[in-house]
């Protein structure tokens, strides 16, 4: 009866952020605050997509970055060569991530712990060096970009960038909520646990990995494809700096991963904190300020922010309160 | 997967199974039949492999050459849970509990993944199974917070989730006081009762006694007396590697 009444009060407040966000890009003109709010949706879909491996299965993905880059370089490929609209940008860079998700997921077969993380780093950087070496898309000087006219009802594409970025948000976050409530999640918090106690308890933990790096993969691809028209330009050390891979797990462990709110909330907390910052100080002073932040909840709050709010998620999260 | 057997046929039939790890071999062209409903006890000296093979039936490791065939079917191959969805349940010797769950969610895992269509909500059928291990009071207590009985009762418990028609016991009595070790021997018996085909792997002499319909003593990866409890333990070759001369 809870579960019902509880999706009702998600999904109509998932209606109300998407009209919110439709009537804003109508109403506000000033264009600095699509700007600035872009990125923050941006960080709040990758924190939950990171936290869909990192957080309900435990395996700790510093190949954010990597993701984010083939989601980037895919759209560009893809709108260089047949000047394919945005969504199909999108879906496409969806599908690549989808099928590198999968090639990390093979990794876990093999690889637990810091392995797994060094592996996912390293994968980063092959990747990079081959979009570098790569001329159709520029290289390694990077490619500019022509963005098409912008589509009604939008006057401009900034605002239209945002608005998807706010649907990719709610696609993430839908997904993850999903994956929590359903067997798939209860079974990716017991590998998380216990790896043989899980599969002699009957869960496929293979499957579930797979499943769980692949959804990751393809959120975090279809995030970054928009990237290149946000910036009407991409370059491989920008697409594919380790500063996603950072974010994304700092705002999910700041806001706690055993509820998609979590890195909701702490992808918010440190998206705006940055934005702010690089407005008033200076964009450099960003990562001092992500890495206080992750040194100060490691030790006041192990449990992220929903760990201090609702105590019976320090459980959840793993390991003793 | 309806494979039909005689009705005399045995649950767990393990042939000319051997696993070695490197030079060493664990465990040498072992073959045994498990009897449907049959109280069996693995007996044997520190690293003579019981484990080794339990983890070879229940699959966390594949044996180089031989076969495990459960039920008429040939699982030598599956994976773990493959085996768990077909009826093999294990506790293991150290105490491996979900520890981000709490008691009642432990068992839900096994619900969740191991068993088909269950007419009962899952969450009574957990309960019901706390119940019956005398746990009922810790459902929602949080594993760390459980004393080592607990957890161990805890652990069948979760096997008992799976719904077995095999259930493995690795040492669930190391460490319990005397009276602990009872409380979890009547637990062990009781399924037994329920068609429930168990292989109790124990060090305590007086526990797998009373238990067992038939012993199982292992040394070296080999099998050295095989036979109804006070036979076993008559044995001369048994008394001098496990019991001491």
């Amino acid at each position: 009866m809870t579960k019902h009444r509880n999706s009702i009060a998600f999904w109509a407040g998932v209606a109300i952020f998407l009209v919110a966000v439709l009537s804003m890009t109508q109403i506000v003109r000033n264009e600095y605050p699509f700007f600035a709010g872009y990125v923050i949706l941006q960080f709040i879909a990758l924190a939950v997509a990171w936290s869909i491996l990192g957080g309900y299965a435990g395996y700790v993905n510093f190949g954010t970055n990597a993701f984010f880059g083939v989601g980037v370089y895919t759209a560009v490929a893809l709108f260089k060569a047949t000047g394919a609209p945005l969504v199909v940008q999108i879906a496409a860079a969806a599908a690549v991530g989808m099928t590198l998700g999968f090639g990390v997921g093979l990794l876990t077969l093999r690889m637990r712990g810091i392995f797994f993380s060094i592996a996912t780093i390293a994968l980063a950087i092959i990747i990079e060096t081959f979009v570098m070496n790569w001329r159709f898309v520029g290289g390694a000087a990077g490619i500019q970009l022509q963005r098409p006219p912008v589509m009604a009802p939008f006057d401009s594409y900034v605002k239209m960038l945002f608005f998807v970025q706010a649907v990719l948000v709610v696609i993430a976050v839908g997904i993850a909520r999903y994956i929590q409530n359903s067997r798939i999640g209860r079974g990716l918090q017991a590998l998380r646990d216990d790896e043989l106690a899980a599969e002699c308890t009957g869960v496929p933990t293979l499957k579930l990995k797979l499943v769980a790096c692949m959804i990751s993969g393809a959120l975090m691809s279809a995030v970054g494809a928009p990237a290149a028209m946000y910036l009407q330009y991409a370059d491989p050390s920008s697409a594919f700096n380790l500063t996603y891979s950072v974010s994304a797990l700092a705002m999910s462990l700041i806001g706690g991963t055993a509820h998609w709110i979590g890195p909701v909330l702490g992808a918010i907390l440190l998206g705006s904190t940055q934005q702010f910052l690089a407005v008033t100080i200076s964009s450099e002073i960003n990562v001092l300020v992500l890495g206080i932040m992750l040194v100060l909840f490691v030790v006041a709050a192990p449990k992220g922010i929903i760990g201090l709010l609702r105590p019976r998620y320090r459980l959840r999260a793993g390991g003793k309160p | 997967m309806t494979v039909t057997t005689a009705p005399d046929a045995p649950l767990l039939q393990v042939g000319t199974l051997t696993k070695t790890f490197g030079g060493f071999t664990a465990l040498d062209n072992i073959s045994v039949d498990i009897r449907k409903g049959e109280r069996f006890g693995l007996i044997g000296p520190n690293g003579s492999g019981k484990t080794t093979l339990i983890n070879c039936i229940s699959g966390a490791l594949r044996p180089q050459t031989g076969s495990v065939v459960f039920c008429g079917e040939d699982i030598t191959q599956l994976p773990p849970h493959l085996r768990a969805r077909r009826g093999i349940a294990r506790s293991f010797q150290i105490p491996r509990p979900f520890k981000s769950m709490t008691v009642l969610e432990n068992l839900m895992v096994g619900l969740d993944f191991a068993t088909v269509g269950s007419s009962l909500p899952e969450e009574d059928v957990a309960m019901s199974i706390l119940t019956r291990m005398g746990l009922a009071a810790k459902a929602g207590a949080p594993t760390d917070t459980l004393s080592q009985v607990e957890l161990r009762k805890m652990e069948l418990a979760r096997a008992m989730a799976v719904r077995p028609k095999l259930l493995i016991s690795d040492e669930a009595m190391a460490g319990l006081s005397s009276s602990e070790v009872d409380e979890v021997l009547d637990l062990l018996i009781s399924l037994g009762e329920e068609d429930i085909t168990i292989i109790m792997i124990e060090h305590i002499m007086q526990a797998v006694m009373r238990f067992s319909e038939r012993v199982m003593c292992l040394d070296a990866g080999k099998i050295i007396a095989i036979g109804a409890p006070a036979e076993v333990m008559a044995n001369k070759r048994v008394q001098e590697a496990y019991l001491g001369t």
